[in-house]
């Protein structure tokens, strides 16, 4: 079972889910993401993000359009897929009874790697993510981060080519979040794997990601680096104050060079431009030179959320979400605090 | 960066799959105790209570019939070995009690594919390149093994109990009334867990489970002979695989066997198994995926 290597990692096309004929989760979407590149699905909950990704690790059957995963069609070529993926779901699947090393055996087992071969990853897995002193602890006593952790740990084992994350850091507090972004980035430099991943959190997509696309009602809205989405909206704010309020300098300022837009508003000027750090001193020279002074001044950042705002006209918004998605979510949650939850037999 | 190369084995995990359900089982004593339990208490209740075989005894006699207590007693043994086969009810209660732990064990079998879909770990499974029909034959392998060794626990305290054994019992019938368990949890928990297959709730699973266990465990041989039922229950017996499994067990175990009798029980049960499990297999491919 070979893996194509060169080219990209991520082929879709056209890839449609409709469930039970009416709901359309995911509407003809379309992306291509590079070897070695990681690639963010930003999108509040129900935009069919995991929709996506389980049609991509084969889960789900799509039912329109056709996807390329390290050289092998999705539904033609399944098990091809299979092998050179690993995936790490939203919920919590490490089983609480087993220990964390039996975990990572039991998923190499699932990939039929012979039992020295595994061992000998599990160990070094499991070092990555410092989870080596409490290996043979049983899960049910882990913390939601180390769990999180062992979930990596285990989706590495087959050394995958394409590596899955749906919603890595869901339900997990913003230390605990901010310590897992840097075990993927560590994993990531280890392994060189591409990563598909899927989030929520607009912080996330734009720590982690080279590319993001933003979905919503299942449909890509845009796509492209975060950096590049936010330069989109047309580039970072700065407002400024001068002494001589009765003055108008808006059109001293609008001289300077990547300014795009200038605005007045009670004594204040709202400034649109590019490349905020360089620009802005030349604007406080230009008004300078002309003999104002500069009283206050602020620079803004635009954030991916301003981005999610502008394409989707909302914040990224509270879901509707139905009774199982919402049991199901509470159960991830609750396993992220460490409580213990209700076992099967 | 290296790939597997790994002698695939198209059984691989199977019996990972299949461990990770026994290690769950055997890590906690609770759930094996409350197994168990059930059984006991019936056996020991009702087994014990329903002592059939002093009926004749307790009684006087009236006038106009003159019996010895020997006659008495004669008239009891005979009365009941034509009905229950046996001399005391218990040891043929206590049989049949080994054909309800395993009937529990595998109707409960779904539950845990439900849990395991619930919580995301049957997706995770799904991802990897498992054969879809390992992942069923994980848990009917699971499920016949927990089976089988609730069945042991149960055969030994029913001894303890004061079961008694056949006169022509060997090992050899021993190891036929672990063929017969296994068919029958083998061909029921393929069913339960093909009800399970797509489910994500587990009341619906209980509920199924509420709806068939009596129905199952009385329209068969497991408590009373059929051979005292009515018509249309006796009906039902007969393609209730519980009496098969039941009867195969008390043969084996209790009565000099019929081998005609004992060829069809196990024809039956061997067909059961092989057809549920075979469907279970073929749906799986099918149905495990959305």
């Amino acid at each position: 079972m070979k893996c194509k290597l060169a080219g990209d990692a991520l082929i879709v096309s056209g890839l449609t889910k409709v469930f039970n004929k009416n709901l359309v989760a995911v509407d003809h979407v379309d992306f291509t993401v590079k070897e070695g590149e990681i690639f963010g699905f930003l999108g509040p909950n129900g935009a069919g993000k995991t929709t996506t990704i389980n049609m991509l690790i084969t889960v789900l059957r799509p039912t329109n359009g056709s996807a390329v995963v390290c050289g092998h069609d999705i539904e033609k070529d399944a098990s091809g897929v299979r092998n050179c993926i690993g995936v790490v779901p939203q919920e919590y699947t490490a089983d609480e009874d087993l220990t964390g090393f039996e975990n990572v055996i039991l998923c190499a087992d699932l990939y039929g790697i012979p039992r020295d071969e595994s061992k000998k990853r599990a160990a070094e897995l499991l070092e990555l993510v410092e989870l080596t002193k409490f290996k043979d602890k049983q899960v049910a006593t882990y913390s939601g981060g180390m769990r999180r952790r062992l979930e990596l740990a285990c989706g590495l084992i087959n050394r995958p080519h394409v590596f899955f994350l749906d919603e890595p850091t869901l339900g997990l507090d913003v230390q605990t979040r901010a310590a897992t972004w840097n075990y993927i980035k560590l994993l990531k430099k280890e392994y060189g794997m591409t990563i598909f991943m899927t989030t929520h959190y607009l912080e996330e997509a734009d720590m982690l990601c080279d590319r993001i696309a933003i979905i919503d009602y299942g449909k890509i809205i845009t796509m492209g680096a975060p950096n590049d989405l936010k330069e989109g909206l047309g580039g970072d704010i700065m407002t400024l104050s001068i002494q001589d309020s009765k003055a108008d300098i808006s059109d001293i300022i609008k001289k300077v060079p990547r300014v795009k837009e200038v605005k007045k508003q009670e004594g204040t000027y709202r400034i649109k431009l590019v490349d905020g750090e360089e620009t802005a001193p030349t604007i406080i020279d230009a008004v300078r030179a002309e003999g104002y002074k500069v009283t206050r001044l602020a620079l803004m950042k635009p954030t991916l959320d301003e981005v999610y705002l502008e394409y989707t006209g909302r914040s990224i918004r509270e879901e509707e979400e139905s009774r199982e998605d919402f049991r199901a979510q509470r159960i991830t949650m609750r396993r992220a605090r460490g409580e213990r939850t209700w076992r099967g037999h | 960066m290296t790939k597997n190369n790994n002698s695939k084995n198209p059984l691989h995990g199977l019996w990972a799959l299949t461990n990770r359900d026994l290690k769950k089982w055997y890590k906690n004593p609770v759930i094996l105790l409350l197994g168990i339990i059930q059984p006991i208490i019936w056996m020991s209740l009702l087994g014990k209570a329903m002592n059939l075989g002093d009926m004749f005894k307790s009684f006087p006699l009236p006038s106009n019939i003159q019996l010895s207590p020997e006659a008495m007693s004669e008239l009891s043994k005979q009365a009941m070995t034509q009905i229950f086969g046996t001399g005391d009810y218990f040891s043929y209660m206590a049989v049949g009690m080994m054909s309800f732990v395993v009937m529990f064990t595998a109707m409960f079998s779904g539950m845990s594919m439900v849990f395991d879909r619930r919580l995301g770990f049957l997706n995770k499974v799904l991802s990897t390149p498992v054969a879809r029909g390992s992942i069923l034959m994980a848990k009917i392998f699971s499920a016949v093994i927990r089976a089988l060794v609730q069945a042991t626990i149960v055969l030994g305290i029913a001894y303890a109990l004061g079961l008694s054994v056949g006169a022509d019992f060997t090992l050899l019938n021993l190891i036929g009334v672990y063929v017969a368990l296994f068919l029958i949890s083998m061909g029921l928990s393929s069913i339960f867990i093909l009800i399970a297959i797509r489910s994500t709730r587990q009341e619906t699973q209980m509920a199924v489970v509420n709806l068939l266990n009596l129905p199952l465990m009385f329209a068969s041989n497991a408590l009373f002979p059929a051979s005292l039922m009515p018509d249309w229950l006796q009906a039902i017996t007969k393609i209730n695989p519980v009496t098969y499994a039941t009867d195969a067990t008390r043969q084996l175990l209790l009565y000099t066997i019929d081998m005609h009798q004992l060829a069809i029980d196990f024809l039956f049960l061997g067909a059961f198994a092989v057809i549920s499990s075979t469907i279970g297999i073929l749906l799986s491919w099918r149905y495990l995926s959305r």
